[in-house]
């Protein structure tokens, strides 16, 4: 039998730190790249910040005054998207995981919901435009831009959802139909609440997905301004994405809204980490009595 | 004797897929006596138990010949529920898996969401049903705490009790100790002794002493085969088959 030749110890020390450093020095990139630009962001932005402008509606051709209405609509279209996208992804999940038969269709209508989440959001902006705008009549309105970005964010829910529910101990399954305790009470009483935590850490990303864009709600909830709040859901809203998008581009004047337009932007961030935190003190409350 | 039947198997045969777990099985368990399905690995033991409440169906590409007759229905027959069956022929499982509520809840949520049972009346069989499976005792300060929190022998008393407040008359168990210190262990065979007069046992188990310790009747399988089936005794003093005694006499296995 031949020898095995084994590198120094010395040389396997040097090729481990090298290894460590390359793994630091890319963790150290990735939180500079987002500390970056959060503080670009806080820097240009934090001098237009105050109460008047969370509060106010805009005044002077949007120029001057607040962003009230747009951080409103967000709110509106982010909790209807959440509204449609959570019980539609989280059923899906559920069939496709504990109902379905596992075979050819199930495989495929898996690649269809990994498609539908490579699609760009401006081609869900057009659906929902041709589909719940027009056909539906719907109009331009908060139903319409939640529906589009609800199912724009569907396939991170159920992907997260599948993940979850897999995960969800078969004993336990198995513990509560030995009992004579049916499918869908199992399923219900038992691995639902189970998965919940990590339904939610998953569709958190979608969540944040959804009031971020600007492609899915331009053709079918956003207003350029408007001057009265909601009255309903098929009226029409501004909202944050969108405005930043009017501000600097289409704006009266692009350039003297600048620190508008980065204050917009601080408040967006803002509000998608606030909706975050929400859902994460949501899990840790739920997560408290879990363990297995 | 054969007034004493409560469950009869009839030339069952059993595949997962295209592989034949089960031959041509046919056997009868007596009511309120203690079954043992011994054999090495693989040999169908557990398989069968678990088609005598339909868990088997929960895998996909298995199919069940035959008939199992239990109150003189054939419990694979289209027109009966396996959750009715399942709700009189309960099971304990390999590895203790309490639900992650508290231990009264564990207890109560089979009755809660298959019968009326009023929460006055609740307090009362969650008591009872943990004094029948020995734990009351060690549980009834902490019945709102977690049973995550119990050992691993207590965690199997209570999936005990939580099976026997759905009141079954069948008890099924795979190796219900595998996983326990012989103190738990102990414990266990004591409790499957006292729960005989209610109710029948049928246990699958890979420790022969335990097979003769507990149980009345022992069945030997090998390869999805019945060997042999006798009195407990009988199998493990004079056994009929050379195979058997193989096996128990730790030839092979």
């Amino acid at each position: 039998m031949k020898m095995l030749k084994y590198p120094s110890m010395r040389w396997r020390y040097f090729k481990q730190s090298v290894f460590f450093a390359l793994v630091r020095a890319s963790a150290l990139i990735i939180t500079l790249a987002l500390g970056g630009i959060l503080l670009y962001i806080l820097a240009n932005g934090i001098s237009v910040i105050s109460w008047d402008f969370i509060t106010q509606r805009p005044t002077d051709a949007m120029t001057k005054g607040g962003i009230m209405p747009a951080i409103l609509g967000t709110i509106y279209l982010t909790i209807g998207a959440i509204a449609i996208g959570l019980p539609l992804g989280i059923a899906s999940a559920v069939y496709l995981t504990e109902y379905a038969r596992q075979g050819r269709v199930i495989r495929l209508i898996k690649v269809g919901i990994n498609c539908l989440a490579g699609v760009p959001s401006v081609v869900f902006g057009l659906f929902g435009m041709g589909f719940f705008v027009i056909f539906l009549k719907f109009g331009s309105s908060i139903l319409s831009g939640s529906l589009t970005l609800g199912f724009l964010i569907l396939p991170t829910i159920i992907g997260a959802s599948e993940e979850a529910l897999k995960a969800v101990p078969q004993t336990f399954r198995e513990a509560s139909l030995s009992l004579g305790v049916s499918k869908w009470q199992t399923i219900y009483r038992i691995v639902l609440p189970n998965a919940l935590p990590g339904i939610l850490t998953g569709s958190i990303l979608g969540i944040g997905r959804a009031a971020g864009e600007t492609a899915p709600i331009m053709f079918t909830a956003a207003a350029y301004f408007t001057a009265k709040l909601p009255g309903s859901v098929f009226d029409e809203v501004m909202a944050l994405p969108y405005h930043i998008y009017v501000l600097a581009t289409a704006g009266t004047n692009i350039e003297a809204t600048r620190p508008i337009q980065f204050g917009t932007v601080l408040v967006l961030v803002a509000v998608v980490l606030g909706i975050d935190l929400i859902a994460i003190l949501i899990r840790a409350s739920m997560r408290k009595n879990k363990r297995w | 004797m054969e007034s004493n039947v409560i469950l009869s198997v009839h030339q069952v045969n059993f595949y997962y897929g295209v592989v034949r777990a089960l031959t041509d099985i046919s056997m009868t368990f007596q009511k309120n006596k203690v079954t043992a399905l011994i054999g090495p690995s693989g040999c169908g033991k557990s398989t069968l138990l678990r088609l005598l409440n339909r868990m088997n169906e929960l895998i996909d590409a298995t199919r069940v010949e035959g008939e199992i007759l239990f109150e003189g229905r054939n419990i694979y027959a289209p027109d009966v529920d396996p959750v009715e069956i399942r709700r009189k022929i309960g099971m304990v499982f390999q590895k203790p898996n309490p639900f992650p509520k508290t231990i009264y809840n564990n207890i109560s949520y089979g009755p809660r969401l298959t019968t009326g049972i009023p929460n006055v009346d609740m307090d009362a069989l969650v008591e009872q049903s943990l004094r029948q499976a020995v734990l009351w005792d060690e549980v009834k300060d902490i019945l709102n705490k977690s049973a995550m929190n119990l050992s691993g022998g207590q965690q199997q008393r209570l999936c005990i009790a939580r099976a026997l407040a759905m009141k079954p008359d069948i008890l099924l168990m795979d190796e219900p100790t595998s996983a326990l210190d012989p103190i738990s262990t102990a414990k266990i065979e004591e409790l499957i002794e006292e729960l005989k007069e209610k109710y029948t046992i049928i246990i699958v188990t890979h420790n022969m002493q335990q097979a003769a310790r507990v149980s009345d009747e022992t069945a030997f399988f090998y390869l999805g085969n019945l060997i042999e089936y006798n009195k407990t005794e009988k199998i493990f003093t004079k056994p009929d088959v050379k195979q058997t005694e193989d096996y128990i006499t730790g030839r092979f296995g």
